[in-house]
């Protein structure tokens, strides 16, 4: 590799990092939250009751088969799934003839609805990431989706400026300034690589039907038509069987949950769907609960009307056995426990590059000014800014969705909205803070509120909610417990970042002094 | 109209020109390459029609990426135009010439 190429590279780098670098940052934070979006969601739901065993797949199909028949007797699409170990309860859902989807929780046990407060919960964050939030969703996916672009040349241009990249694994200098975050952004970006590359393309893959509709135009077709063929030649997407209008008594569906579980095992059927039920174009659809790891999870599709095998859903053939592995590889919902914190850590490595990224940016003309005596640009004041209401902002933002989520009154219209009306003003007020206050100042005041946010989420739960930490623990319901101590140790962070921030503000100050001393006439 | 040349030919040459040239020519140039890759595996039948254009898609930000990096490496802005025009022209060229269109349904 030349001097010469790599030199053109550190510009790339940089400004294809800044432009789009606060965007990247709110992107893998919400999107590596989103790695715990069930067991945010159960923290957000507490009135799902605890619980590690469930009655057998029969027995529950049976309650949610008669709270079906109570609630949407002439429903034409339903949905049943059966509890597993991140979901607790069991979910039925329907969609009736004016089109209105309903879903309703209900207990394993008894089969009766739980009363949950209206919530984003973590399925909120987690759409974040990709659907952003006060846009239309195709909007979302390009923006999001050239800001994945800018990160994969970020990343490329990155690991060419590099010049030692295996010496960089071990090399940290703390408290050098400069020095120490670029010893940090480069940590962060080697040991961490394969997951940036990967959760980047993959993203991109994602959502490449819609940022790249020519080149599937240009052999299928112009407009959604050529995409519907396209999808069905490339994905083999089952075709749709529309409703003839003749009816017909759909069998019962123990049938087909015994033919699935035969084939799988008991307990292994996660759900159970019927589309045009009680018509003679009935289709029923039985999925696995196991994850197909890279690959799908097999899926029976039967005809309701007859109890016949129509076909399975099974692993994908061709290049969608390469999309179909990305998408798993960018979701990981095969991980488990150990692979799932290590996802989490990845995704957290990721948002923390960015961030050193960022300021890096910053210090490095903060130092050249200081020694030049000039005063900072305005370029540099806004990067400043910026960085501090989306470093610290983002998160306190987060962290008051959760309090909205515990204080908020339960019975209050739009409850779920206001939860995310609370994150984005908090976080908008964040801003103003960044934009009034002195940089320093708005860093410890800022850090100091995350940390008390973080920290004390704990005791607003234990307060607002019979499920606090002590009571966790002592049932061992680690997903409550997890959320509140992570609280803790976020809050912990923030009170680092707070000392930090003293620290340097002090040796500034004796700094100041002891040059006045020098240069005092004595 | 003669001072007018010579700020085109400065606006062309600029960083802002450049920058285009990798967001918007960046761009095209994916969709050439993987359209040209794809016509090829179709044609050639080395893969099914759909399968083809599912490939070139997958690797369309590959294309992007490089064509980006090149762009950004090159002495100069117009260079860099003059390069991603004449190489997305014969591969959009090359692509539409091989593509029958209407898939295989």
């Amino acid at each position: 590799m030349s001097r010469g190429f790599r030199q053109t590279m550190v510009p790339a780098h940089t400004w294809a990092g800044l432009t789009v670098g606060w965007m990247l940052y709110f992107i893998f934070l919400t999107g590596t939250a989103g790695y715990f979006d069930t067991e945010i969601d159960r923290w957000m739901r507490p009135e799902i009751p605890f619980a590690e065993t469930f009655p057998s797949r029969a027995e529950m199909l049976m309650r949610a088969e008669k709270r079906l028949g109570d609630v949407a007797p002439d429903a034409h699409e339903t949905w049943i799934f059966f509890p597993d170990k991140r979901s607790p309860f069991l979910e039925v859902s329907w969609e009736n003839a004016d089109h209105v989807w309903h879903e309703e929780m209900l207990d394993p046990e008894t089969g009766a609805p739980i009363r949950v407060r209206d919530t984003g919960g973590g399925q909120f964050l987690y759409q974040l990431h990709y659907r952003l939030h006060y846009l239309p969703p195709v909007l979302a996916f390009w923006l999001v989706s050239a800001c994945a672009m800018f990160m994969l040349v970020a990343i490329c241009t990155g690991v060419i400026v590099h010049k030692k990249i295996f010496a960089d694994l071990f090399t940290f200098r703390p408290r050098k300034g400069q020095r120490s975050w670029l010893d940090a952004h480069n940590v962060l970006g080697v040991t961490a690589l394969p997951f940036h590359l990967m959760i980047t393309y993959s993203g991109l893959v994602f959502l490449m039907f819609t940022t790249m509709p020519v080149l599937i135009n240009a052999f299928y077709g112009s407009g959604p038509e050529g995409q519907t063929r396209f999808f069905i030649d490339a994905l083999s997407r089952p075709t749709d069987s529309p409703p003839a209008g003749v009816a017909a008594q759909t069998r019962p569906l123990t049938e087909f949950l015994s033919e699935a579980e035969r084939r799988w095992g008991e307990g292994s059927v996660r759900y159970i769907s019927v589309e045009n039920a009680g018509d003679v174009n009935a289709v029923v659809e039985v999925n696995r609960s196991a994850s197909g790891g890279l690959g799908t999870a097999e899926t029976l599709l039967f005809h309701g009307a007859t109890g016949e095998r129509r076909g399975v859903v099974d692993q994908p053939a061709g290049a969608n056995v390469l999309r179909v592995a990305l998408l798993n590889l960018h979701e990981g919902l095969f991980a488990d426990t150990v692979l799932r914190w290590l996802y989490f850590l990845s995704g957290l490595a990721g948002t923390a590059m960015i961030a050193t990224g960022l300021h890096l940016w910053t210090v490095k003309r903060r130092q050249k000014n200081t020694s030049s005596g000039t005063p900072p640009a305005i370029g540099l004041s806004l990067v400043e800014r910026l960085n501090i209401g989306t470093i610290v902002g983002l998160p306190v933002g987060i962290a008051a969705y959760f309090w909205a989520n515990r204080l908020l009154p339960l019975e209050m219209d739009g409850r779920a909205a206001w939860e995310i009306h609370t994150m984005f003003l908090t976080w908008v007020a964040t801003f103003a803070v960044a934009a009034w206050r002195r940089r320093d100042g708005a860093w410890l005041e800022l850090s100091g509120l995350a940390a008390a946010a973080y920290g004390l989420l704990p005791v607003v739960n234990a307060v607002a909610t019979d499920r606090g930490l002590i009571v966790s623990i002592a049932r061992g319901d680690w997903v409550f417990a997890a959320f509140d101590l992570a609280a803790v140790a976020v809050g912990l962070f923030f009170l680092l970042l707070v000392r930090a921030v003293r620290r340097k503000r002090l040796q500034a100050a004796t700094g100041r002094i002891s040059e006045a001393a020098m240069e005092a006439p004595g | 109209m003669t001072p007018l040349v010579p700020i085109i030919r400065r606006a062309a040459d600029s960083v802002w020109s450049r920058v285009v040239a990798a967001v918007l020519g960046g761009y095209g140039f994916a969709v050439a390459a993987s359209w040209f890759l794809a016509s090829v595996l179709a044609q050639t039948a080395i893969l099914q029609v759909g399968d083809s254009v599912h490939t070139g898609l997958l690797l369309s930000f590959a294309f992007y990426a490089a064509a980006v990096i090149r762009v950004l490496a090159v002495r100069s802005a117009l260079r860099a135009w003059a390069e991603l025009v004449l190489a997305t022209a014969v591969l959009l060229g090359l692509g539409s010439l091989l593509t029958t269109p209407g898939g295989t349904v």
